[in-house]
């Protein structure tokens, strides 16, 4: 598939700080795409930068094939659904979905049949005589969505629309989200910070930090196998393992050098050599516990722990546990199988391992990437 | 019944309101009712008001030369307040939209005028306006008027001086409704099709009207009883009611004409405050309905 919407180098500065660093992206027609990071990561400038509310310094943005750079807000096929939804307090629902088309000069009839669709679309037809004072938080979401939609854009900008609604109310639009982009079939952007919007919505996403794209790809692809230690942290948990490659016994796993641990097996997704700092990241839930040393298997690591902290969260158990002088989280589900066993309980001793091919190597890693972590590990000695 | 919370909160709205009541009464209300009863008196030959009632006065109210007054009042009026808002919504949109520390500097430029006294400014203006005045000269350096032109005493001075006296009255009550304006709304305006000047009228001035009534009032109303601008740069051919008035008490010394002619004037101006008002409560009352705090 082409690329429809297109970032060729772009960057954008305000005053000192670097909003958009050179950036390069291309999205498909017809995808779901998010820009996902945290404030001030840029996000939203990109999403400026379509919408033509804010001009590159460099670079180029092409929408279908034509350079769209420099053209008014006005000229471009794009609508933008606004984090504040911006409806125009002083018109109806109705005459706030019909804009665009009465702006465009559309026949009266026209617009009255089109708005009357979108109503549809958005169950909201007995709806359309109120002011947006007079609708909640989820109507007014969804008559801004409709008052884009309407135009039929090329692409639908979305700047963290849900971010106003409480959690229910969130995950319900969420869904409506998604069955209207299955509906109209038209690319969304969509600019969040929140990692399980962009996950659960999303063909692929874009992680983005300081002004630059991490990571790109579907969600899967960017949990299971996050390429930088921001993005391994920004989304989900993880443990990092700092070390270097000890030996590549055969063409699949290394085995690794980590302070304080037995050579831990790692598998081998880029051409490493012996010598090589690495830093590994192993996910908590792909980390197992048990009181009992488990039995050895090819490719598991096992080692030996002490447990340090035991947090019960309802659907699963967070146990912070020390091995070598490396705190480790491990998240475990609840089961009839694991009720049966005796608790693990604090300063217990006990077993932690994983599969090799549950640990995945950066290629980059900053020391303040752990600082994303829910909890950072504290490094105290012992 | 003293009980009720409700019927307490009124019974002290009304005490606290008493006192401006009481004042407002006997200073603005009964000396107006008074203005209208002397214009049903006759006129005595010393200047005072003689006994009986006519209606006379007012009938004589109506000749060709105080309706072209009364035409010339309305249309000076009118013309200030047009200008008035013309030059002040940009200003006021550019205020609200400037940085913290541009804005404060703007709006004490707005202000700074006000630490004159106004009869000395319209004095400057005069001498401004002067046949050998500095804007005259500078206007005749440049060939774009003759030396015989008078810009002085033509009603064209008036509402150049009424204009800018009563710019910083419009500009405030704007920028007070500019300051508070979501801009992202005309940027969603823009980025449904709208272009600029389109965006402005159908989002960003509905959005604004209520300053824009506070300062048509604040214009309109005023420039109507206008004395002392058209009395000084205005000569006879920019007179307005304001000097009629003045005429007839000071040169005729014809109190029950000038209170028939100030009568009309106090209903010129009661009608447009009343439009306003009932347009400002219809839409603050549309407010309530909506759920937003008046």
């Amino acid at each position: 598939m082409a690329e429809f919407l297109e970032f060729r180098g772009v960057s954008k500065r305000f005053g000192a700080v670097r909003a958009v660093d050179n950036v390069s992206l291309e999205i498909r027609k017809g995808e779901f795409f998010s820009l996902l990071g945290p404030s001030g990561c840029g996000k939203t400038t990109m999403l400026r930068l379509v919408g033509g509310f804010e001009e590159p310094d460099a670079g180029r943005v092409f929408l279908d094939g034509s350079d769209i750079t420099g053209l008014p807000p006005d000229k471009r096929k794009v609508n933008t659904i606004f984090q504040s939804y911006a409806l125009f307090p002083h018109m109806t629902v109705r005459d706030n979905i019909g804009f665009g088309l009465a702006i465009a000069k559309r026949p009266k009839k026209e617009i009255r049949d089109e708005v009357d669709r979108m109503l549809e679309l958005i169950r909201m037809a007995d709806q359309a005589a109120k002011k947006p004072d007079q609708l909640s938080g989820g109507q007014k979401q969804r008559v801004a969505v409709a008052r884009a939609l309407v135009n039929r854009p090329d692409v639908l900008l979305l700047d963290e629309p849900l971010a106003a609604l409480d959690l229910k109310l969130r995950q319900k639009m969420l869904i409506e989200l998604d069955l209207i982009h299955d509906e109209v079939g038209i690319t969304f952007l969509y600019v969040t910070h929140d990692q399980a919007e962009a996950m659960s919505l999303s063909d692929r996403i874009a992680v983005m930090d300081g002004g630059r794209i991490e990571q790109v790809g579907a969600p899967a692809e960017i949990y299971e196998s996050p390429r930088t230690g921001f993005v391994a942290a920004f989304i989900g948990d993880t443990n990092f393992l700092e070390g270097r490659v000890l030996d590549c016994p055969d063409r699949e796993y290394c085995r690794l050098e980590i302070a304080g641990l037995a050579p831990v097996l790692g598998f081998n997704d880029r051409s490493l050599h012996a010598g090589q700092p690495i830093t590994l990241s192993v996910r908590p839930e792909k980390v197992h516990i048990s009181h009992d040393e488990p039995e050895t298997k090819p490719q598991r690591n096992a080692f030996r722990a002490v447990v340090e902290d035991v947090i019960y969260l309802g659907a699963n158990t967070k146990y912070w546990v020390r091995t070598g002088g490396h705190r480790v989280q491990v998240l475990r589900q609840h089961d009839r199988y694991f009720l049966d066993e005796k608790p693990l309980r604090w300063k217990d001793a006990c077993w932690i391992f994983w599969h090799a091919d549950d640990g995945f190597m950066l290629d980059q890693f900053r020391k303040a990437d752990e600082g994303l972590l829910a909890v950072p590990p504290q490094r105290v000695g012992d | 019944m003293g009980s009720d919370p409700v019927l307490k909160k009124r019974r002290a709205e009304w005490l606290v309101s008493l006192p401006t009541l009481v004042w407002l009464t006997l200073f603005v209300v009964v000396p107006t009712l008074l203005v209208f009863a002397i214009a049903f008196r006759p006129a005595n030959p010393y200047g005072g008001i003689g006994a009986g009632w006519t209606l006379e006065t007012v009938r004589s109210l109506w000749t060709p030369s105080n309706l072209a007054i009364a035409g010339r009042t309305l249309w000076i009026s009118l013309l200030t307040t047009a200008i008035s808002l013309v030059l002040a919504v940009p200003t006021g949109y550019t205020i609200a939209r400037a940085s913290a520390r541009w804005r404060n500097r703007l709006l004490m430029l707005v202000i700074v005028p006000f630490w004159t006294s106004f009869l000395v400014r319209v004095f400057a203006w005069k001498s401004l306006l002067h046949p050998e005045g500095l804007i005259k000269k500078a206007l005749e350096t440049l060939g774009l008027v003759g030396p015989e032109a008078t810009l002085l005493y033509h009603p064209a001075a008036v509402v150049l001086v009424m204009v800018y006296t009563f710019l910083p009255f419009t500009i405030l009550p704007i920028y007070a409704a500019a300051e508070k304006f979501d801009l992202r709304l005309v940027e969603a305006a823009r980025d449904l099709g709208a272009r600029p000047f389109q965006a402005f009228r159908k989002v960003f001035l509905p959005g604004i009207r209520r300053g824009v009534m506070t300062a048509v009032l604040v214009v309109f109303i005023p420039s109507l009883g206008s004395y002392i601008i058209p009395d000084l740069v205005g000569g006879p051919a920019g007179e307005m009611l304001g000097n009629k008035i003045a005429q007839r008490v000071f040169t005729d010394r014809n109190l029950p004409h000038a209170a028939a002619l100030s009568a009309v004037l106090v209903l010129a101006v009661l009608a447009p405050l009343v439009a306003v008002l009932v347009l400002q409560r219809k839409s603050k009352r549309a407010d309530i309905v909506m759920g937003e705090a008046p």
